[in-house]
């Protein structure tokens, strides 16, 4: 039955093509874990691998290197803009498929889409000159101010409230992946049957109680996707978080001040590393970029199996 | 018939032949706007082109030990450790061209301060350090008498990428201020003590405008074409200096200039010069045929005439570009390198 099926030549032809381009992409992916491993392989000799991950100290001119405090700002950022652009963007998605006229609709979708096609240096730009001026005036030196009268301690934890520092980064970066995680939640709301909602409305159930009990649970799958994906954009953005992070190497971060993340310093010392063991250490931290993301991605899969609906795990 | 016109098809095709000897390089982004005029006017002066990518001053040296360039160009001079590592690598040695000068200037935002503002080599030093922390703070209000500082802490700005601006910059205040030689040090990147760090001279200058008590530093040529306020720096003749093209120029008015032109005049000891400038420099090998990426004697002869043009002819579009020019002491050195250009051991008539 095989054969007969796949004996055509031009069905060959169209599997074997299949096969050479899904081999290629992994065979690309590899070889690009291999060349940041090897021309990192310098730096992770030197330092060690965990001494070069948790190395706290980046210097050049003393020739000591670590990617801890690019790791930590890597995390935060992302996770923090992960978790602020969950709801709104959850709450877009259920806005667009349920509740909005179908033409109101169509628009709001279209707009969300277009925040993803818009560069990042736009994003940077806009970071800069707009919120950076409301972040600084508005929230952060009204908060310092609060904190030097009533709660010194915090001080420190706030940093100096210039605007440029990591508020400002995750609060852009919340913004741009919004799309990434609203656009797929949609489409997996969309994909809930009918039969399933008509089946609760005929049980008496509200709308809102329609999309709790039988929506959302339905497109868990989708949604989570849609946060992934969101993620590992956040894991990679490099050119509007370094226009607004503030780039500084120093741990501990605190809440206004500046930081860095492994994409920023890879993008501000690339160009000026005169080889050697500077040049090596940036090959090591993008190797641990890929690393980061690959761990996101597995665990990602993982849990998404976990919540398949019709599998039974419950 | 025809045969004329076979003719004159092959004398042209062979003057083109012999025309299109193109010269590549890579490097500094600071004089990129002057060596694109430049290898513009020299294309249309001999016909030879020149292809030049800023890609970085480190990229350039990388470029330079990878053979991929004729030429690489640099803000700073190559270390002794690289000197070493490319003559032990290549068994011959590097020549530094000077082209132009370039300064650095402190640049800030003090909203309500109109006059320009003085400052000095180590109160430049501890604001960077992160131990003067207001624009009130007695050290900058004894510098400058008469001007009244408002109370605003003083948020320091640097480059966050590797930069020639940034290597002028910390090796200045290293001169000054022994502790910032000693905690801090002198680099294209270095750990910064405080401060936020912006991407290139427009983010620096971006941060600075945003921040209310600011200070930065940024290229001369990058303050003065986007009109951003900078202080004067006092330097080692005591005179308050604010940068231009003269001051600059002064600043490299040496005594004793030394045959490698890697000469540092940040804190010049010249009584008008300006303590922040430095040179820029083109990288070749003094041995051209060592250089996988030159394929001929012809571009070897092409390379050395083409830098002989530019420490001579090619000096007139610095000024108009804002690029200081170099001081008559330099060219004289220069000329004496590039004499010893050779190719398999001969060497290259320039003229």
């Amino acid at each position: 039955m095989r054969e007969r099926l796949y004996g055509k030549l031009g069905d060959r032809i169209f599997i074997a093509a299949l096969v050479t381009l899904g081999g290629a992409v992994m065979f690309i992916a590899a070889l690009m874990a291999w060349e940041l491993w090897s021309g990192g392989a310098k730096a992770f000799r030197t330092f060690g691998f965990w001494g070069f991950v948790f190395g706290r100290e980046w210097n050049v001119i003393t020739g000591q290197f670590g990617a801890w405090p690019f790791l930590v700002g890597t995390v935060i950022t992302s996770a923090v803009a992960l978790a602020l652009a969950f709801l709104p963007s959850l709450a877009a998605a259920i806005a667009i498929a349920e509740y909005a006229p179908r033409w109101l609709g169509e628009v709001i979708a279209y707009l969300v889409d277009l925040l993803a096609a818009l560069p990042s240096v736009v994003y940077g730009l806009w970071g800069i000159f707009v919120l950076v001026p409301l972040v600084r005036d508005r929230v952060e030196q009204p908060l310092f101010l609060w904190s030097a009268e009533h709660a010194p301690a915090l001080m420190g934890l706030l940093g100096p409230p210039t605007g440029i520092g990591m508020l400002s980064a995750v609060l852009v970066l919340a913004l741009m992946i919004v799309p990434y995680a609203s656009s797929l939640a949609r489409d997996a709301i969309r994909l809930v049957p009918r039969e399933q909602r008509e089946a609760m409305y005929a049980l008496g159930a509200t709308r809102w109680e329609v999309v709790r009990r039988v929506v959302l649970p339905y497109a868990r799958g989708g949604i989570f996707a849609g946060v992934i994906l969101a993620l590992a954009r956040a894991l990679g953005e490099t050119m509007a978080v370094t226009m607004l992070i503030g780039n500084g190497h120093q741990l501990p971060y605190s809440v206004f001040g500046p930081a860095a993340t492994m994409a920023s310093v890879i993008a501000n010392e690339f160009t000026e590393a005169e080889g050697g063991l500077q040049l090596a250490s940036l090959l090591a931290v993008g190797f641990l970029l890929f690393l980061l993301s690959l761990v996101v991605n597995f665990a990602a899969d993982w849990i998404l199996r976990r919540m398949s609906v019709g599998e039974g795990h419950e | 018939m025809k045969k004329p016109v076979l003719v004159v098809l092959a004398l042209t095709l062979g003057m083109a032949l012999a025309q299109s000897v193109s010269l590549n390089g890579a490097g500094a982004t600071f004089p990129y706007p002057l060596y694109a005029k430049y290898f513009d006017a020299y294309q249309k002066l001999t016909g030879v082109r020149v292809n030049y990518q800023s890609i970085g001053s480190g990229g350039g040296i990388r470029q330079l030990f990878a053979q991929t360039v004729h030429f690489g160009a640099s803000d700073a001079p190559l270390s002794d450790e690289k000197i070493a590592e490319f003559e032990q690598k290549f068994g011959t040695q590097v020549i530094h061209v000077p082209t132009a000068l370039g300064a650095v200037v402190p640049s800030y935002n003090l909203p309500g301060v109109t006059q320009p503002l003085n400052f000095s080599g180590p109160v430049l030093a501890d604001i960077f350090l992160g131990k003067i922390k207001k624009w009130n703070d007695p050290a900058l209000a004894e510098l400058n008498p008469g001007v009244k500082l408002p109370a605003l802490p003083i948020t320091v700005v640097h480059r966050s990428d590797g930069s020639g601006t940034t290597y002028i910059w910390t090796e200045y205040l290293a001169k000054v201020s022994p502790e910032w030689k000693a905690k801090v040090g002198v680099g294209k990147s270095v750990s910064w003590p405080t401060g936020l760090g912006g991407k290139g001279n427009e983010g620096v200058a971006g941060l600075v405008r945003q921040v209310p008590g600011a200070i930065g530093y940024n290229e001369l040529i990058y303050a003065l074409q986007n009109k951003i306020a900078y202080g004067a720096v006092q330097n080692r003749a005591g005179k308050f200096v604010l940068a231009d093209l003269a001051s600059v120029r002064a600043a490299a008015e040496l005594k004793d200039f030394p045959a490698d032109t890697r000469v540092s005049i940040t804190d010049t000891p010249a009584p008008e010069g300006y303590p922040i400038a430095s040179f820029t420099w083109i990288l070749v090998y003094r041995d051209l045929d060592k250089d996988k990426a030159v394929k001929s004697r012809a571009e070897a002869e092409a390379l050395a005439r083409l830098l002989d043009w530019v420490i001579h002819d090619g000096q007139r579009y610095n000024e108009a570009l804002h690029y200081a020019a170099l001081p008559e002491v330099a060219v004289k050195v220069s000329e004496a390198n590039l004499a010893g250009l050779r190719y398999h051991n001969e060497p290259l008539n320039q003229k």
